[in-house]
C-alpha cells in the first residue's frame, strides 16, 4: 500500500539535466580526486562552499554586479568578497537538496573539461577575462537548455540577494533602510 | 521598544519546547495534536483550547517574535520563510513564498483580508458538493474571525505604489476597491513581510497562539513532523524529528505525540507531504494533486517621481475587474494588487545582470509594481500541480504551466502595462527575461504580444499555495469532507489552505481562518459533547 501511493521525484527530475548532463556529472564525480566536504549538520554557518566554488564566484560576482559595484578598486574588491561571503551564508541556510544541487553545479564548473564544454571558459576561473565570463552568463541566461537556465537563475538570485541585503548597497539605489522605531 | 507578547508569555511559564535542543526523545500526550501553527493551526488551537481540550502543537519553524523583527530582509527570509524564501516548483519555473516559523505564513503575510468570493463557493457547491459553505454558510465564521483579528477596511491614505494602481485603473474605467486588513494600531510602515515589529498585525503569532498557550497548550518548535503512525482506520501517534542546531535539517532527537485526534495544518505542500510520507490510504491518488498557486505575473513601472514602494501598508487597493469580466470557468481571470518593494526581492526579481540590472536598481525608489494573481483550478486546462517527495522525503511541487495559463499571463502583462502607462509611468518592464523596457502603451502592446511565454523566461511567482488535500462530499473527489475530516482515517482532520478544491480568486488567509473556525468548532463539539466556544 505504502509505496504505491507515493509519487517519488528523483534528483534527476529536479535538475532536469537529461542524459548528457547526468553522464557528465557522473564522470566528474568519478574523476574527482578529493571528496567535496559534505554538509555538516548542525554547524551553523560552517562554510557551505569549498575553495573551488568560491573561485567560480570570484569570477562571476564582479561581472554580475558590473555597474553596481563601486568604481574604487579596493572598495570594489571588499564588496566582492563580502558578496561571496553573503552567498556562502545564504547557501548554508538552504535545505540539503538545494545545497547538493549547487555543489554539483560548482563541481561541474570547477572541472576544466566541463568548464570548457558547458561554459566555454578556456582558462581557470581566476584568470578568466571578464568578457568571457559575461558571455558565459549571457549564453546560459538565454539558453534553451533547462539546466543552464536554472543554473544561471540560481547565480542571479544568490548574487543579487547577497549584494542588496547589505546596507552598503542601499545609498546607490535610494533606499533609506528601515525606519527607526522608538 | 514595543512589548514582546511572546517574551512576556514565556516569562509567565508558557509551555514551549525547542526540539532542536532536546537531548533525549520526547513523548507527549494530549486530547488533540495540531501540526503547523499558521492560519489553520492557530485558529484551531485557540478554539479547541477554549473548549477545554488539552493541546500539543508541533511547528517546524522557529519561534521568532517582536524583538527579533528588525525589518531586515537579510534576516527575515532565512529565519521566517520556507527554504529561505527560495522555494520553487520542480522545474524552477515558479518561485513560492511560504512562511516557516511560529505563526506560519501569517507572521510574514501582507495582511490583505478577503472573504471567499461567492462565485468560488458556488463553483464548489456545483462541482464538489460543498453546499454547506455556500450562501450564508460561512457568514458567522467570517464575522467571528473578522472581530477576532480586527479586520477592517484600511483607513489610511494608500501609499503611492497603491495609489498609482487606482489612478491608472480609474483613467481606464476600471474599478478598484479598498483592501481590508487584520491590523490594530498599524503604523503604516510597510514591513509586514519581515514580521511586524509593532505587534500591529493580528497574525496568529500575537492572537490565537498566545490565547492557546495562556490556557496551557504545549508548543514544540523546530519539530518536523515526519509521519503519522496508524492502525487501520485510526491514527496512533505523530512522529517528528527535532531539527539539528542549524534549524534546517532533521537532527537525531525524536518527538512522539499521542492524541485522541490529529489535525494537520502544515499548509499546502506541507500537509499532503505528511500524508504521503505516512502512506495514508489514497485510492484515488488525490493527495497532493490539484495544488494551486494563483500563479502571479509581475509588471514593474518607473515613474518620474519617487514612489518609495518600501514604505506604507503593502496592499491598500485592488481590482477584481479582470476576474469579473470572464466566466469563472472561462479564460483564466486575475486579481490585480501591488507588491511592497524591498531591495533583495526587487533585485532578485528584475531580470538580467550587469549594466541592465544596475540601471534599473538605481531607479528603485521610482519603481511601482503591479501583480496579477491568476485564478487557477476552475477549468480542465488548469488542473494545478502535484506535490511529490524527493528521495530525502522533502516535498516538491510539480506545476506544469499550461497554454491556457500562459494565455492569461499575456493578457495580465498587457492589462498591467496599460494601467501603469495610464498612471503616468515613463517606462514599463513586464518581468520577463526577454522584455526590454517599453516607453509607451503602444510599444508595450506590440512587444508583449510577441514575448515568448515559456517557463523560466516569463517570470511567475506565488505566495498563495492552496489545495492538495481537497475537500468534497465524496471520497472519489476529495481527500477530506466539508468538515475537514479525512475520508479514510477517522481521527484525522486537515484544517489549512490545502483543503481548497480550487484556488480562491482572492488572498487566502480569511478563507482559511473562517473554515478552520467552522471545522474546529464542529470538532470541539464532537470531542467535548458541549457547544463550541465563541472566541470573539
Ligand atoms: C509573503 C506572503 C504574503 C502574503 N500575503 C497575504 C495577504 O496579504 N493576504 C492573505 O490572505 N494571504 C496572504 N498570504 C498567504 C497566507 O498567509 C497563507 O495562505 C496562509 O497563511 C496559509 O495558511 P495555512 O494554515 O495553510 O499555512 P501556513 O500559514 O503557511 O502555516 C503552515 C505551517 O506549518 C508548518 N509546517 C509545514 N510542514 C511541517 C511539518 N512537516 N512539521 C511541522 N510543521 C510544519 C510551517 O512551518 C508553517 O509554519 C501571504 C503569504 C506570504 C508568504
Ligand atoms: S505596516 Fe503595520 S502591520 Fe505591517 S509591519 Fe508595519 S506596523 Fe506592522
Amino acid at each position: 500500500m505504502r509505496d504505491s501511493n507515493i509519487r517519488m521525484f528523483t534528483r534527476r527530475d529536479f535538475l532536469k539535466v537529461g542524459a548528457t548532463g547526468a553522464f557528465v556529472l557522473a564522470s566528474v564525480r568519478l574523476g574527482r580526486s578529493q571528496p567535496v566536504p559534505s554538509h555538516r549538520d548542525g554547524v551553523m554557518d560552517a562554510p557551505a562552499l569549498d575553495a573551488g566554488a568560491r573561485e567560480v564566484l570570484a569570477a562571476i560576482v564582479p561581472v554580475m554586479l558590473a555597474g553596481a559595484l563601486p568604481a574604487d578598486r579596493s572598495a570594489r574588491s571588499e564588496r566582492t568578497a563580502a558578496t561571496i561571503d553573503g552567498v556562502d551564508h545564504a547557501v548554508a541556510g538552504l535545505p540539503a537538496h538545494a545545497q547538493r544541487d549547487l555543489r554539483d553545479l560548482f563541481t561541474l564548473l570547477g572541472f576544466a573539461p566541463t568548464r570548457w564544454l558547458l561554459a566555454r571558459v578556456r582558462r581557470p576561473w581566476r584568470e578568466a577575462p571578464e568578457r568571457e565570463v559575461a558571455a558565459f552568463l549571457e549564453s546560459w541566461r538565454a539558453s534553451g537548455w533547462a539546466l543552464k537556465q536554472q543554473a544561471y537563475q540560481a547565480f542571479h538570485e544568490l548574487v543579487f540577494a547577497a549584494y542588496y541585503a547589505d546596507s552598503e548597497s542601499w545609498p546607490d539605489i535610494g533606499y533609506p533602510g528601515p525606519p527607526v522605531l522608538d | 521598544m514595543y512589548p514582546d507578547p511572546i517574551e512576556q508569555g514565556l516569562a509567565r511559564g508558557w509551555k514551549v519546547i525547542d526540539a532542536s535542543r532536546l537531548v533525549r526523545d520526547l513523548v507527549l500526550e494530549a486530547d488533540v495534536a495540531i501540526v503547523g501553527t499558521g492560519a489553520g493551526g492557530g485558529v484551531t488551537a485557540e478554539i479547541l483550547g477554549a473548549a477545554g481540550l488539552s493541546i500539543v502543537m508541533l511547528e517546524e519553524g522557529p519561534l521568532k517574535s517582536t524583538r527579533d523583527f528588525h525589518m531586515l530582509e537579510a534576516e527575515a527570509y532565512r529565519q521566517l520563510y520556507q527554504e529561505s524564501a527560495s522555494r520553487k516548483t520542480l522545474d524552477n519555473a515558479i518561485s513560492i513564498l511560504q512562511g516557516r516559523c511560529v505563526g506560519g505564513s501569517t507572521t510574514v503575510n501582507w495582511t490583505s483580508s478577503f472573504r471567499t468570493p461567492p462565485a468560488t463557493l458556488a463553483y464548489w457547491q456545483r462541482e464538489f458538493g460543498l453546499g454547506a459553505l455556500s450562501g450564508d454558510g460561512l457568514l458567522p465564521r467570517f464575522e467571528m474571525m473578522e472581530r477576532r483579528l480586527s479586520i477592517a477596511p484600511w483607513h489610511v491614505a494608500p501609499n503611492a505604489n497603491n495609489e498609482l494602481l487606482r489612478r491608472g485603473a480609474e483613467r481606464l474605467g476600471i474599478s478598484t476597491g479598498v483592501v481590508r486588513r487584520n491590523v490594530r494600531g498599524c503604523l503604516d510602515l510597510g514591513y509586514c513581510g519581515m514580521g511586524c515589529p509593532t505587534n500591529a498585525k493580528q497574525s496568529m503569532l500575537v492572537t490565537t497562539l498566545p490565547a492557546a498557550l495562556e490556557r496551557g497548550a504545549t508548543l514544540v518548535t523546530r519539530a518536523r513532523v515526519q509521519r503519522l503512525a496508524r492502525r487501520d482506520e485510526r491514527a496512533l501517534q505523530i512522529e517528528a524529528s527535532g531539527l539539528a542546531a542549524g534549524g534546517i535539517e532533521a537532527g537525531t532527537s525524536r518527538v512522539i505525540v499521542r492524541a485522541r485526534h490529529y489535525v494537520l495544518a502544515a499548509g499546502a505542500i506541507g500537509s499532503p507531504a505528511i500524508l504521503q510520507r505516512s502512506g495514508v490510504p489514497d485510492p484515488g491518488q488525490l493527495v497532493g494533486a490539484r495544488t494551486f498557486l494563483h500563479p502571479t505575473m509581475i509588471s514593474a513601472a518607473f515613474l518620474p517621481e519617487r514612489v518609495n514602494g518600501y514604505a506604507g501598508a503593502p496592499q491598500a487597493l485592488y481590482s477584481d475587474h479582470f476576474l469579473d469580466d470572464v466566466a469563472i470557468d472561462g479564460p483564466i481571470g486575475f486579481k490585480l494588487e501591488v507588491a511592497p518593494l524591498h531591495p533583495v526581492l526587487f533585485g532578485m526579481t528584475l531580470p538580467g545582470f550587469a549594466a541592465r540590472h544596475a540601471e534599473l536598481m538605481r531607479e528603485f525608489s521610482r519603481a511601482q509594481v503591479v501583480l496579477a494573481l491568476m485564478r487557477d483550478g476552475f477549468n480542465a486546462e488548469s488542473p494545478g500541480g502535484i506535490v511529490g517527495l524527493r528521495r530525502d522525503g522533502s516535498p516538491v511541487l510539480a506545476y506544469p504551466i499550461s497554454e491556457f495559463i500562459w494565455r492569461g499571463a499575456r493578457r495580465a502583462l498587457l492589462a498591467m502595462a496599460e494601467i501603469q502607462f495610464a498612471a503616468g509611468a515613463r517606462k514599463v518592464y513586464p518581468v520577463h527575461e526577454d522584455a526590454e523596457g517599453y516607453s509607451s502603451w503602444r510599444a508595450a502592446k506590440a512587444g508583449i504580444e510577441r514575448l515568448a511565454m515559456k517557463p523560466r523566461v516569463a517570470r511567475v511567482v506565488s505566495a498563495h499555495v492552496m489545495g492538495g488535500c481537497g475537500m468534497a462530499d465524496d471520497p472519489r473527489r476529495g481527500v477530506v469532507g466539508v468538515s475537514g475530516r479525512h475520508f479514510h482515517v477517522e481521527n484525522l482532520s486537515v484544517h489549512d489552505g490545502s483543503v481548497f478544491p480550487t484556488s480562491l480568486g482572492a488572498n487566502p488567509q480569511l478563507s482559511i481562518y473562517a473554515l478552520a473556525a467552522r471545522n474546529a468548532s464542529l470538532l470541539a463539539r464532537e470531542l467535548t459533547g458541549r457547544p463550541a466556544p465563541v472566541v470573539a
